[in-house]
C-alpha cells in the first residue's frame, strides 16, 4: 500500500510535468511538420511567456487586483500575446530569409536566435532566478497518519485541465477550420499547397504563432508549478519538449502529447527511485535510444528516402 | 552478367514493382521504358542498393546482391546516374572525379599525411584518369570550375564521366537525355555507344526519348504500373500491341 | 506601393513594441520574499519607440529601400575588381598564415603577461574551431556537443596527473586519443541519423557528459573540479620557483637567470602555438587527401557519394573522430593552462561559441576560422564595457550571418588542381 501510494504520487508528478512538456512539444512538432526545421529558439519563447506572465501578475498585484481568476486570465493572455508576437517575429527575421537553403543554415540561425533571446532576457531582467508566487495552493491528500501521504494539488489539476482544453481546441482548429485544413495541406506538400493558392507564408506564420501561444500557456503553468523563473529556464525545458516531440513522432500532434507524458513520467520515476541528478541523463538517453531504434518516433510515419 | 529475377518492391500498401525480370549480357545496352510512374526508377534503386527489395533476386557476376548496402554494390562495378543530376556542386569538376575514384586511391591516412610514394603514385594516376575522361566528355577546360556552375548538359556529361572513372562493368543511366537539346542528345547517343564498344561497359538505360532508345538499345524491357509488359529487340517492341496500348491508352 | 505597405508596417511596429516593452521596460526585482515591478530608465522607453518607428519606416518603404540596398554593392570599389586568380589567392592565404605564425612566435616577448595568457586561450579556441571545422564545415555534421570531447581531453590529463602522476607530454597524446575514441564510440550509433537529429543527439551527449562530471564526485570532484594540474616541463625543467617533482630541474636555475612567472606563461603560449600550427597543418593536409574529399562529397550529396562506393558510416566516423581528437588535444592544453578544471568550463554555451567561430569564419575555411577565433575571443576583452553583450551579439551575428552571408566572412577556396592532357 505504501509503495503503491508512493508510486502513484510519482506518476501524478510525472504526468503533470509531462502534460506541460507536451504543450511545448506541440510547437516543435508543428513547425517541424511544416518546414522541417528544429525551431531551436522555441524554449526561449516559452521562457519569455513565463516572464511575461510573472510581470503581468506582479503588475496586477501592485495595482491592487486580488480576484485570482482575473489575474490568471490576464496573465495568460498577456503571455500568449507577447510569446506569439515573439514567435511571429523570430520566424520573420531569422527563419523566413533562410528557408529552403541547406539544412544546416536554418538550424544555425535558430541556435543563434536562441542564444540571442536568452541574453536579451538576461540583460533586461538579470540572470538571477525570480520567485513566482504560488497563486493556486492546496489540494487533496490521500493516505493517513504517519504513513506516506499522496497529494494531488489544485495546481496539478489546473495543469491537467488547461492542457486538456488547449489540446482539444487545437485538434478542433486543425481538423475543422479553414486555416487548420490549410495547415495540414502545407505540411503534406508545401510546394503543391502554394500552387493550389494557399498562402504558405501565412500558414507558416500561423504555425509559429500557435506554437508560441501554447508555449506561453506552459510557461505560466510551469512557472507557477516550479515557483521561479530565470533566463535559462527555457533551454532545458525546450530540450525536454523536443525530446518529447521526437519520442512521440515528430510532426504528429497526438505523438507530442504521448511523448510528453512518457518523458514526464520517466523523469519523475528516475528522480524518485534513482537520483534527481540523473533525470536529464535518462531523458537524453531515452531520446538517443528512440532515435536509434525508431527514428520516426512512436506515432510518426516511416520515411522513404527520396532519390 | 546481370540478372534480375522476379524483383518486387512494396511500399506499405503500394506494390511499386511487381515481378520484374531482366538480364544484361556483356557489352549490351538494355533499356527500360514505360509510362511515368511505372516503377522504372524504383527498379534502379533496388538494383543499386538504395532500396531493399521485398522480393526477388538480383545476381551480378554470379553473386546475389539484393539487399546489400549501396556502397558495396557500387564497388562491385555497378554504378548509376540519377534522374535529377546529383553532383557535388560546391566541389570542383575534377574533385568530383577524384571522389569517385576513392576506392582506387590509397586511403590510409598515415600514408597520406606522410605522402608515401604509393600514395602519390595512386593520386597521380587518379588525376590522369580524371583528365582523360574530362577530355573525353569535353570538360577538360572547365576542370577547376565548381561543378554546380556548369551548364545542364555539361553536368549530365560530368555525371557520366564520374561513373566511368570508377571503371565499372555495368553503367545504369536514369533518363540521361532529359533536359538535353537535340544536338546534345545526339552527342549522348554517340557517347553511350562508344562506352559499350570501346570500354567494354554494359549499359542499362531508363529513357523517355524513344528515338534514342530505339537507336542504341540491343534489347528493351517495357514495364507498366510496376509489372513487366514486354521485352525484346527494338523492332519487336515497336510492333507489340500491348506496348502501343500502354503508351497510347486504349482509344 | 507605399500605401499597401502601411498596414503591414503598422503591424510590425506594434509587434516590435509588444516584444520589447514588457521584457525591457518592466523589470522584476526581488526584495526579500516579495517581487516588485520597477520601470526602466527613460532612455529604454525612447529606444523602444525609436525601434518601433524604425521598423515602421523600413516596412513602409521596404521595396525602395531594398532596391537601394541592392544597388549599394556597386558603390563598393572592391566589388568591381576582378577576383584574384585562384592559385594566387591560395598562395596569398598561405603567406598570410605564415606571417601570422612568425609574428605570433616573437610577439609574447614584448607584451604583458595578461595578453600572453589571453593569446594562449585564443590558440586553444583556434584548435577547437579547426577541429570542429572538420566536423561541421567539411563533413556537414552539426555537432552541438563538441565541448564533451574537449572535456574528455581536459579531464583525462587532470585525472592522470592526480592518480598516476603523468606529465603533460605523456597526457597530451593520451588525452587526444581518448577523446578521439570517445568520439568514435559515440559517433558509431548516431551517425546514421539525419542532420538535425544528429544535432540534438550530440547536444544530449554533451549534456550527459557534463552531468556525469558534475555528479561522479568520487572521481571528478563534482562541481568542485580538480586542481593542482601540473604545468608542462621543458626536457625535465620545471617553470615553478621550486621543483615539485623529484629528478626535475628548474628552468631559471639551469639557465642561470632570475625566476620570473612570465617564463611559464610564455612557454605555455609557445606550446599552444606549436600545437595549433600542427593542428592546422594536419587538417590542411587532410582536406586534400581522399578522406577530406570524401567528407565534402558526403556533405554535398550523400546519396551520390554512396552510389560511388563511399561508405557513409566510415566517412562520417572519420570526421567525427578526427574532430574529437583535436578537441582532446585542446582540452589537455586548457587543463594545463588553468591548473584547475571543473564542469563549469564545459557547458553548452562553450559548444555554441566554438560553432559561432566556425560559422563566422566561413565553414571549411581555415584562415577564416583562425581570424574568427581571434576576433571572437579578443573583441570582448578590448571592449570590456560591452562584454556582457558578448553572447547577445554572438547570437545576433549567427542569425545575420546565416541570412546574409552563410558562407562566412572568408569562404572556403577550392585548391586549383593541375591536370595533364591524356592521350
Amino acid at each position: 500500500m505504501q509503495d503503491l501510494l508512493y508510486f502513484s504520487q510519482q506518476l501524478i508528478n510525472g504526468l503533470t510535468i509531462g502534460s506541460a512538456y507536451a504543450l511545448i512539444a506541440i510547437g516543435y512538432t508543428m513547425v517541424y511538420g511544416i518546414i522541417g526545421m528544429i525551431n531551436f529558439a522555441h524554449g526561449e519563447i516559452y521562457m519569455i511567456g513565463a516572464y511575461t506572465a510573472l510581470i503581468a501578475i506582479t503588475g496586477m498585484t501592485a495595482l491592487g487586483l486580488a480576484w485570482l481568476p482575473l489575474i490568471l486570465l490576464v496573465a495568460l493572455i498577456c503571455a500568449m500575446i507577447v510569446s506569439s508576437s515573439m514567435g511571429w517575429a523570430v520566424e520573420r527575421v531569422a527563419y523566413r530569409p533562410v528557408r529552403g537553403r541547406h539544412r544546416l543554415i536554418p538550424l544555425i540561425s535558430a541556435i543563434g536566435m536562441s542564444i540571442f533571446l536568452q541574453n536579451y532576457v538576461h540583460l533586461a531582467q538579470g540572470s538571477r532566478n525570480v520567485g513566482f508566487p504560488a497563486l493556486i495552493e492546496g489540494g487533496f491528500t490521500f493516505g493517513s497518519g504517519e504513513a506516506f501521504q499522496m497529494s494531488l494539488s489544485y495546481m496539478q489539476i489546473t495543469i491537467f485541465i488547461t492542457t486538456l482544453i488547449c489540446m482539444t481546441v487545437l485538434s478542433m482548429f486543425i481538423s475543422r477550420s479553414r486555416t487548420g485544413r490549410a495547415c495540414r495541406a502545407v505540411s503534406q506538400d508545401l510546394g503543391m499547397a502554394s500552387l493550389l493558392g494557399i498562402d504558405t507564408n501565412r500558414i507558416i506564420s500561423v504555425t509559429f504563432v500557435i506554437g508560441a501561444a501554447l508555449a506561453a500557456v506552459a510557461g505560466l503553468l510551469l512557472g507557477m508549478y516550479y515557483g521561479s523563473v530565470d533566463p535559462l529556464f527555457g533551454f532545458i525545458a525546450g530540450l525536454k519538449a523536443f525530446t518529447a516531440a521526437v519520442l512521440g513522432g515528430i510532426g504528429s500532434i497526438p505523438g507530442a502529447m504521448l511523448g510528453g507524458l512518457i518523458l514526464g513520467v520517466s523523469e519523475s520515476m528516475t528522480s524518485s527511485y534513482l537520483s534527481g541528478e540523473y533525470k536529464d541523463v535518462v531523458s537524453f538517453g531515452l531520446l538517443i535510444l528512440i532515435l536509434l531504434f525508431k527514428p520516426t518516433g512512436l506515432l510518426g510515419k516511416p520515411e522513404v528516402e527520396k532519390i | 552478367m546481370l540478372e534480375v529475377q522476379n524483383l518486387s518492391m512494396r511500399f506499405g500498401g503500394l506494390l511499386a514493382v511487381d515481378q520484374v525480370s531482366l538480364d544484361v549480357q556483356e557489352q549490351e545496352i538494355v533499356s527500360i521504358i514505360g509510362p511515368n510512374g511505372a516503377g522504372k526508377t524504383t527498379v534502379f534503386n533496388c538494383m543499386s542498393g538504395f532500396y531493399k527489395p521485398t522480393g526477388g533476386k538480383i545476381i551480378f557476376k554470379g553473386k546475389e546482391i539484393q539487399g546489400r548496402p549501396d556502397y558495396k554494390i557500387s564497388r562491385l562495378g555497378m554504378v548509376r546516374t540519377f534522374q535529377h543530376v546529383r553532383l557535388f556542386t560546391r566541389l570542383s569538376v575534377v574533385e568530383n572525379l577524384l571522389v569517385a575514384q576513392h576506392r582506387h586511391l590509397n586511403t590510409n591516412m598515415l600514408a597520406g599525411l606522410i605522402g608515401t610514394r604509393n600514395y602519390r603514385e595512386r593520386e597521380q594516376r587518379a588525376l590522369d584518369r580524371a583528365a582523360y575522361w574530362l577530355e573525353r566528355v569535353g570538360l577538360l577546360e572547365l576542370a577547376n570550375r565548381d561543378a554546380g556552375n556548369l551548364a545542364y548538359g555539361q553536368q549530365r556529361r560530368l555525371e557520366i564521366a564520374r561513373c566511368m572513372v570508377t571503371e565499372p562493368s555495368l553503367l545504369m543511366l536514369d533518363e540521361p537525355a532529359a533536359g538535353l537539346n537535340p544536338a546534345e542528345t545526339k552527342e549522348l547517343n554517340q557517347l553511350i555507344v562508344s562506352l559499350k564498344e570501346a570500354y567494354n561497359v554494359s549499359v542499362v538505360l531508363i529513357e523517355h526519348d524513344m528515338s534514342l532508345v530505339m537507336d542504341i538499345s540491343d534489347r528493351i524491357n517495357v514495364i507498366s504500373q510496376g509489372c513487366p509488359l514486354a521485352s525484346g529487340t527494338p523492332e519487336e517492341i515497336r510492333q507489340n500491341d500491348d506496348v502501343i496500348k500502354a503508351y497510347l491508352g486504349e482509344a | 506601393m507605399v500605401k499597401n505597405n502601411l498596414g503591414h508596417a503598422a503591424f510590425c511596429a506594434i509587434v516590435t513594441v509588444i516584444i520589447s516593452f514588457p521584457i525591457l521596460g518592466l523589470n522584476l526585482e526581488a526584495r526579500g520574499v516579495n517581487i516588485t515591478l520597477t520601470g526602466a530608465s527613460t532612455s529604454t522607453y525612447v529606444a523602444i519607440l525609436v525601434a518601433a518607428a524604425t521598423v515602421f519606416v523600413f516596412q513602409t518603404f521596404r521595396d525602395s529601400l531594398m532596391g537601394l540596398l541592392r544597388k549599394a554593392p556597386k558603390l563598393n570599389p572592391i566589388s568591381r575588381k576582378q577576383p584574384m586568380e585562384r592559385s594566387r589567392r591560395v598562395k596569398l592565404e598561405s603567406w598570410i598564415i605564415t606571417g601570422i605564425v612568425i609574428f605570433a612566435l616573437f610577439w609574447p616577448f614584448f607584451v604583458s603577461r595578461g595578453s600572453v595568457d589571453l593569446a594562449t586561450l585564443v590558440l586553444i579556441y583556434i584548435m577547437l574551431a579547426l577541429g570542429l571545422n572538420v566536423v561541421v564545415g567539411l563533413a556537414g555534421l552539426l555537432d552541438l556537443g563538441y565541448v564533451a570531447f574537449y572535456a574528455v581531453g581536459a579531464y583525462t590529463f587532470a585525472l592522470l596527473s592526480e592518480y598516476m602522476n603523468i606529465s603533460f607530454w605523456m597526457a597530451l597524446p593520451i588525452g587526444a586519443l581518448l577523446a578521439g575514441i570517445t568520439g568514435m564510440i559515440l559517433g558509431f550509433p548516431v551517425l546514421r541519423l539525419r542532420g538535425d537529429y544528429l544535432a540534438i543527439v550530440t547536444l544530449g551527449f554533451g549534456e550527459i557528459i557534463r552531468i556525469l562530471l558534475n555528479n561522479w564526485t568520487s572521481l571528478t570532484g563534482g562541481p568542485n573540479g580538480i586542481g593542482g594540474i601540473p604545468d608542462p616541463t621543458l626536457f625535465g625543467m620545471e617553470f615553478g620557483r621550486r621543483v615539485k617533482v623529484e629528478g626535475n630541474t628548474s628552468f631559471h636555475e639551469t639557465f642561470g637567470i632570475a625566476y620570473s612567472g612570465e617564463h611559464k606563461v610564455i612557454f605555455l603560449y609557445l606550446i599552444a602555438l606549436v600545437l595549433a600550427v600542427i593542428t592546422a597543418l594536419i587538417i590542411r593536409r587532410f582536406m586534400r587527401m581522399p578522406v577530406g574529399r570524401a567528407w565534402e562529397a558526403l556533405r554535398e550529396d550523400e546519396i551520390a557519394a554512396r552510389s560511388l562506393g563511399l561508405s557513409r558510416t566510415a566517412v562520417k566516423l572519420s570526421a567525427f573522430t578526427i574532430g574529437a581528437f583535436f578537441a582532446g588535444f585542446a582540452g589537455t592544453v586548457f587543463a594545463s593552462k588553468q591548473g584547475f578544471i571543473s564542469p563549469e568550463s564545459f557547458v553548452f554555451l562553450e559548444s555554441a561559441i566554438i560553432l559561432a567561430i566556425v560559422v563566422l569564419g566561413g565553414m571549411g575555411s581555415q584562415l577564416g576560422v583562425i581570424l574568427a577565433a581571434i576576433a571572437v575571443t579578443i573583441l570582448p576583452e578590448l571592449a570590456r564595457e560591452f562584454s556582457e553583450y558578448r553572447m547577445l551579439i554572438f547570437g545576433a551575428a549567427m542569425v545575420l550571418m546565416m541570412v546574409w552571408r552563410p558562407q562566412g566572412l572568408l569562404p572556403m577556396r577550392r585548391t586549383h588542381i593541375k591536370l595533364n592532357r591524356q592521350e
